[in-house]
């Protein structure tokens, strides 16, 4: 069977303070006082489940020698779009070939597992890469707004070169209901905590643990890297011990300083196994809804050379603190902000004039000409340069993962932004090519003429009238 | 080889509308307030106009697109009407088609007529707009001023300028014009400002502030030309005649090829040359005796003056600070108070800087008025740094 081949991850970097949540909501709900401890991830107003997906799925490929990929798979309950492939917009962003099978796998919280298990069972040849990405809305003020967080995952699966060889699969399918978000709803609902823990994960998950150990001939004691993804913090543990499982074994689920992400959490704590793990060691994954995925692993002598460029460590470690609780409604629309006239534009993509553009929009591929060797961006007719002018003469370029450098930049206080003062400025590209850009994560005081950037896949718009988003990319200061 | 435009085409006759939040009026009423001192300034009758220009920059916006508001609003006679836009170019670039119209002997006498209408957009600054289908998928939401506040952080980078020095320079630009702009009555903003109001005012865009921003306002002007002969037989005297007429518009290097660096304008430098090679000007620095410059932000002017060769590069911040371009400087600029003091209802402002020119040459300026004015310049700059486009006209006594 095949195994995974290389892993990536993203959190956003801001990290909201549960103490700033508590303060704004406890008058309320006292009972929420007990979970003000520590922070979670949170989407920027201009992050999704896209844009993280692409962020993961790039920091994966960074640790594969081999890029050509055959499948991408794209779990998640909060993909933007009911109608229109999300996997094939990451595919897209992250410039795969369009040869690529893609698929889009929700409504679950074992959606990951489920595409990963898709993804291991295929009998397609080569890597596929499978994506997990999640920006659950949540209730104001709710348990869930406390304990979840936003974040993605990716994996390479393949038959070469794997760094945790597959043992054995299994699954239980129950349609046991803790919760569920029904159509048109914004927010999940759910059942009483200690009947979902009693009912449904101390009964469903043993069953599918035993069939999984019992395939591979193996017993819960061998086990090194257990992953039950819970936003119930004990339970975990609790399971651990029913099956006999080390507590040494247990991968946290990193509420106090991350959250829950969803269908991502799963690939999420998969690659905090595989960060830790050294070679030979056994690593069980499960993934719990309507049911139970269990996979087994078996970490190979490359898991220590396979290092993603950020990983876990590196995402939890890229992190700003934000306080402002008001920040987090609006950037979640939970709240009806005075956004001011100049908000009011008609945000209307035309969709003619976008696949024109889709290359330079999705892509980020600008133009090298063939003639005068310029690179530049966007790709015109003629060659930006004026000793050149050449016509027709441009082969693709990507920008999508060159260094810059800020040639000239403002923060703009008049123009309509979703958290002002809206960065911007224009970027000179090393490669050659340079563009006004907006720049995204911007900390006061960091940003100046010659400052370094990398370039990332954002959501630049939102056209609330129709239902749409636009995206492009922007710049990030690397300080 | 063209002979340029210089000598070949006079000013008959100007009006300028008082500029302001005009509440009141609507684009027909500035027009018309404008028409009527320009008609009675050329004396000559409507019926007499033979073909006209329109500038509108905004037209989506509030005046309308077409010829047919200037048509309808001055009553025009069934001549030909046409309607320009070209950013802030635009009162120029009608000025330009009435003066080619008269140069090329098309017509004899030609009307050019700017107005924007901007105080119905229900709040402050420029109206956020489209920029089309494919720029707005991509470009920032950059507000003018973000876009202007860029050439501040590309001058003081290239110049190893001291931010401080920068923005009190930016901020000498502002009092400076608000000191013109206190003595003319048609002026929106008519109030003198300090230093330390300039310097500490709230960001607009960095390192911009609220008194680094031209007004927004409402207005209109215009202009009546024709050749020499035909306004001498009219019995005018002291003719205002066109020097030199240039545009120079960006072809996407500046924004897309590493040869501009950010601190300057490459249009403004193109332009200006060419303007004043059309004039026979040689030093301009010595024969240009007043500027009216696109000052829709303080560092504009500041980077404009040295791409119009009237400062070093480099030495803007340093004359500035010195006076070259105050009322009593060697160089006054916005002798009339400028964009700053006027706003600037994009269509009419060519034409507004303009009728300052006409009004200097004809000694009628009043408190404002310069000594023995000879060339008088008018720079209009549409866009953004990295992609604009730049109007230069010069006019001066007719020989």
């Amino acid at each position: 069977m095949k195994g995974i081949t290389a892993y990536g991850v993203y959190l956003p970097r801001l990290r909201l303070s549960r103490q700033a949540m508590v303060e704004a909501n406890a008058w309320f709900d006292s009972s929420l006082r007990g979970l003000g401890k520590g922070e979670r991830s949170i989407c920027n107003w201009d992050e999704d489940t896209i844009t993280m997906a692409v962020e993961a799925g790039v920091d994966c490929l960074s640790a594969l020698p081999e890029k050509s990929l055959s499948g991408l798979k794209l779990a998640s309950t909060t993909a933007p779009f009911i109608d229109r492939q999300n996997s094939v917009l990451v595919a897209e962003a992250m410039n795969l070939n369009s040869q690529i099978r893609t698929m889009d796998i929700g409504s679950s919280q074992r959606a990951a597992t489920s595409a990963l298990i898709a993804g291991l069972e295929s009998a397609k040849q080569g890597n596929e890469i499978v994506i997990a990405s999640e920006h659950r809305r949540t209730k104001a003020g709710s348990r869930a707004e406390m304990l979840w967080g936003d974040g993605a995952a990716a994996l390479t699966v393949g038959d070469d070169e794997v760094i945790a060889q597959c043992l054995a699969i299994a699954t239980t399918a129950v349609d046991f209901v803790d919760h569920y978000r029904g159509e048109g709803a914004d927010f999940d609902y759910d059942w009483e905590e200690r009947w979902i823990r009693d009912e449904g994960l101390m009964k469903i998950v043993p069953e599918t643990v035993s069939t999984v150990l019992k395939s591979a001939g193996l017993v819960a004691a061998d086990i090194d890297h257990f992953i039950l993804p819970s936003d119930q913090a004990r339970t975990p543990a609790t399971l651990a011990k029913k099956l006999g499982i080390s507590m040494d074994a247990v991968i946290d689920n990193q509420i106090s300083f991350v959250g829950v992400a969803g269908a991502a959490q799963p690939l999420i704590l998969l690659a905090k196994a595989l960060e830790s793990a050294q070679a030979s060691q056994l690593i069980l994954l499960l993934g719990f809804g309507q049911g139970c995925d269990a996979i087994l692993f078996r970490t190979t002598d490359r898991i220590e050379h396979c290092r993603p460029a950020r990983g876990l460590s590196g995402a939890i470690s890229n992190r700003r603190e934000e306080i402002n609780y008001n920040k987090f409604l609006s950037f979640n629309n939970l709240v009806e902000r005075d956004i001011g006239k100049r908000g009011e534009v008609d945000k209307q993509t035309f969709l003619s004039g976008f696949n024109r553009r889709k290359d330079l929009l999705t892509g980020f591929i600008g133009g090298k000409c063939r003639v005068c060797g310029t690179v530049q961006i966007p790709r015109e007719k003629y060659c930006v340069n004026p000793e050149c002018q050449a016509l027709d003469s441009q082969d693709d370029f990507s920008f999508a993962n060159q260094p810059g450098t800020v040639l000239t930049w403002t923060a703009d206080r008049l123009t309509f932004d979703w958290s002002p003062p809206a960065y911007f400025g224009m970027v000179e590209f090393e490669c050659g090519g340079k563009l006004m850009m907006d720049f995204t994560e911007v900390e006061e005081g960091t940003v100046d003429s010659g400052s370094k950037v990398s370039v990332h896949f954002r959501i630049r718009q939102f056209d609330t009238q129709r239902g749409f988003r636009k995206y492009f990319w922007k710049a990030v200061v690397e300080n | 080889m063209a002979s340029g435009i210089k000598d070949k085409v006079v000013i008959l006759g100007m009006g300028c509308s008082k500029f302001g939040e005009r509440w009141e009026s609507s684009p027909a009423d500035l027009m018309v307030e404008a028409f009527e001192e320009c008609l009675k300034d050329a004396g000559i009758e409507r019926n007499q106009i033979e073909a006209a220009w329109f500038g509108a920059g905004i037209d989506a916006f509030n005046v309308g697109s077409s010829a047919m508001p200037l048509s309808i609003a001055l009553r025009l006679n069934y001549i030909p009407v046409t309607k320009v836009e070209n950013m802030c170019a635009t009162g120029t670039e009608a000025f330009r088609g009435a003066v080619y119209a008269v140069a090329s002997g098309a017509c004899d006498i030609a009307l050019a007529l700017g107005v924007e209408k901007l105080k119905d957009t229900g709040y402050g600054g420029l109206p956020q707009r489209t920029r089309g289908v494919e720029n707005d998928m991509y470009w920032p939401n950059l507000s003018a001023p973000g876009a202007f506040a860029q050439l501040a952080s590309g001058y003081r980078a290239k110049h190893k300028v001291n931010g401080d020095d920068l923005k009190r320079a930016m901020a000498h630009v502002s009092v400076k014009s608000h000191a013109n702009g206190a003595k003319n009555p048609k002026a929106h903003l008519q109030r003198e400002i300090t230093e330390e109001q300039a310097i500490n005012a709230p960001f607009i865009a960095e390192p911009i502030g609220l008194f680094d921003c031209c007004g927004v306002s409402d207005g209109s002007a215009c202009a009546i030309v024709t050749t020499p002969e035909i306004a001498k037989s009219l019995g005018k005297g002291n003719l205002v005649s066109v020097k030199a007429l240039q545009l120079a518009v960006s072809n996407g290097a500046e924004s897309g090829h590493a040869s501009w660096d950010g601190s300057y304008l490459k249009t403004t430098r193109v332009a200006s040359q060419r303007a004043y090679d059309e004039a026979g000007i040689r030093r301009p620095k010595e024969e240009i005796t007043m500027t009216e410059v696109h000052d829709c932000f303080s560092i504009t002017e500041l980077v404009t003056m040295e791409d119009l060769q009237l400062a070093s590069e480099g030495k803007g911040v340093k004359d500035v600070l010195d006076g070259a371009f105050d009322a009593e400087g060697s160089n006054p600029c916005q002798i009339d108070g400028g964009l700053k003091c006027f706003g600037h209802p994009i269509g009419a402002s060519g034409l507004r800087m303009l009728y300052e020119n006409y009004l200097q040459l004809q000694g009628r300026a009043g408190a404002r008025q310069l000594p023995d004015p000879k060339l008088c310049l008018n720079h209009n700059l549409g866009g953004f740094p990295h992609q604009n486009i730049c109007s230069i006209s010069i006019v001066g006594p007719y020989d």
